[in-house]
């Protein structure tokens, strides 16, 4: 469920998160109480309230009093920004690096996506 | 209601040997406590003095600002439930629900059968002649059942087997979310229930080691591994808990956040960054010869 990577709430912060990219969580919609996810995941319920506090401050959940957490408008939009801002360095830079150490010639990489853009083309 | 904890410069002796020594703590009312230590560390009688069970050789200790030794209002706030139960032995099962019924003023007696029910406990049989594992459920039944604003469960669940167990952690998160109180719960089993603690405290040879948020002490710990010589030239100065050599790797464990100017310099250098399971934390920091703290 959870690994020893990162802080829990962290962790239930990115999963909210990926949720909303990928569209699971639409705008506006109302998110899991911190009970309920404390419960489903057998977790202390301040460390969930945490990782919905990490979001409140990014903006990316507001409250509604005595309803319950929703996620906020244009929320899907700012975190697309943001994982397109480190797509480079944290998806494409450790690609090359690791084709480095086990010896893949980075032209092999660029005939690779060429193909998969002609591929995409059609 | 929740009822905080204030225990200063705590000492509890047996003839000579001081079990519990100089232990100050704050144990703010209403959250899930966790409390760990190697054997004979002292967390049982810490436990008991909360709990009224025995009375401190020296320091003084508060619950909700009374003294609560032999303080009947404060008693029946305070559930202390064993591995070896006080729950009379030769009292059959339905007999000690029923007592414990009297005993505490907030008593839930339809969770209390609805337990029973659950865990399988035969309501004629006498305690004596229950396996472990049912001691065990009888115990989490009349700890949870009992809602006492002070619950403490003392390695309770270790007879219990995994499914118990889980049930039981569930059972007391829901129980805890509609009516919030304070927990402690003395535990071997780390790995398995740290989730459910707010905060950790750790005794040591009778000693307060630490109080923490259980997640800001997982982030204490990190592991740093790659070529020797590199990781020792990284890890120079920092409070090192313990080390290990594979051929040419090492592995560091570091106690202290990094922060992350060397989280960065650690990058450059191609050293990898882990983080250390709790368990393992608890291991480095309660060995002998461990880091310098």
């Amino acid at each position: 469920m959870f690994d020893e990577r990162s802080p829990i709430y962290q962790q239930i912060a990115d999963q909210i998160k990926d949720d909303i990219v990928s569209g699971a969580l639409k705008e506006e919609e109302q998110v899991m109480s911190t009970n309920q996810y404390a419960a489903f995941y057998r977790i202390n319920p301040a460390t969930a309230a945490k990782g919905f506090q990490l979001l409140t401050e990014e903006g990316i959940l507001y409250k509604k009093r005595g309803i319950g957490m929703f996620v906020s408008t244009g929320a899907r939009s700012t975190l697309l920004e943001a994982r397109r801002d480190r797509f480079f360095e944290e998806v494409v830079d450790r690609m090359v690096e690791e084709a480095r150490r086990i010896g893949v010639p980075l032209a092999d990489i660029l005939k690779h996506l060429e193909k998969q853009r002609e591929e995409g083309n059609q | 209601m929740t009822l905080d904890i204030e225990v200063k410069g705590l000492g509890v002796s047996y003839g000579r040997e001081k079990a519990v020594d100089g232990v100050s703590l704050k144990l703010p009312g209403g959250k899930i406590y966790g409390l760990l230590g190697r054997n004979g560390s002292g967390k049982t009688t810490l436990l008991s003095v909360l709990a009224s069970f025995r009375e401190q050789s020296e320091g003084e200790v508060r619950i909700g600002g009374e003294a609560p030794f032999e303080n009947a209002a404060i008693v029946n706030q305070v559930c202390f439930i064993q591995e070896n139960g006080h729950i009379a032995e030769g009292y059959r099962v339905k007999d000690a629900v029923k007592l414990a019924a009297s005993c505490w003023p907030n008593w839930d007696e339809a969770m209390a059968q609805r337990l029973l029910e659950h865990y399988q406990l035969p309501q004629k049989k006498r305690i004596q002649s229950l396996s472990r594992g049912m001691k065990s459920a009888l115990g989490v039944a009349v700890g949870l059942a009992s809602r006492a604003p002070i619950t403490i469960f003392d390695e309770v669940y270790l007879g219990m087997d995994a499914p118990s167990r889980y049930s039981f952690y569930e059972e007391l998160l829901r129980d805890y979310m509609e009516h919030p109180r304070t927990f402690i719960l003395s535990t071997h089993l780390i790995d398995e229930v740290s989730n459910l603690f707010e905060e950790v405290i750790i005794l040591d040879q009778g000693r307060l080691l630490l109080q923490e948020e259980t997640e800001s002490l997982r982030q204490r710990g990190v592991s740093v591994t790659g070529p020797a010589a590199l990781v020792d030239e990284f890890a120079a100065g920092l409070n090192i808990l313990g080390e290990q050599r594979l051929g040419g790797m090492k592995s560091v464990t570091v106690y202290g956040e990094l922060g992350p100017e060397r989280e960065r310099q650690a990058h450059a250098q191609g050293l990898e960054l882990g983080p250390v399971p709790l368990q393992d934390l608890f291991v480095h920091l309660t060995k002998k010869g461990g880091g310098k703290r």
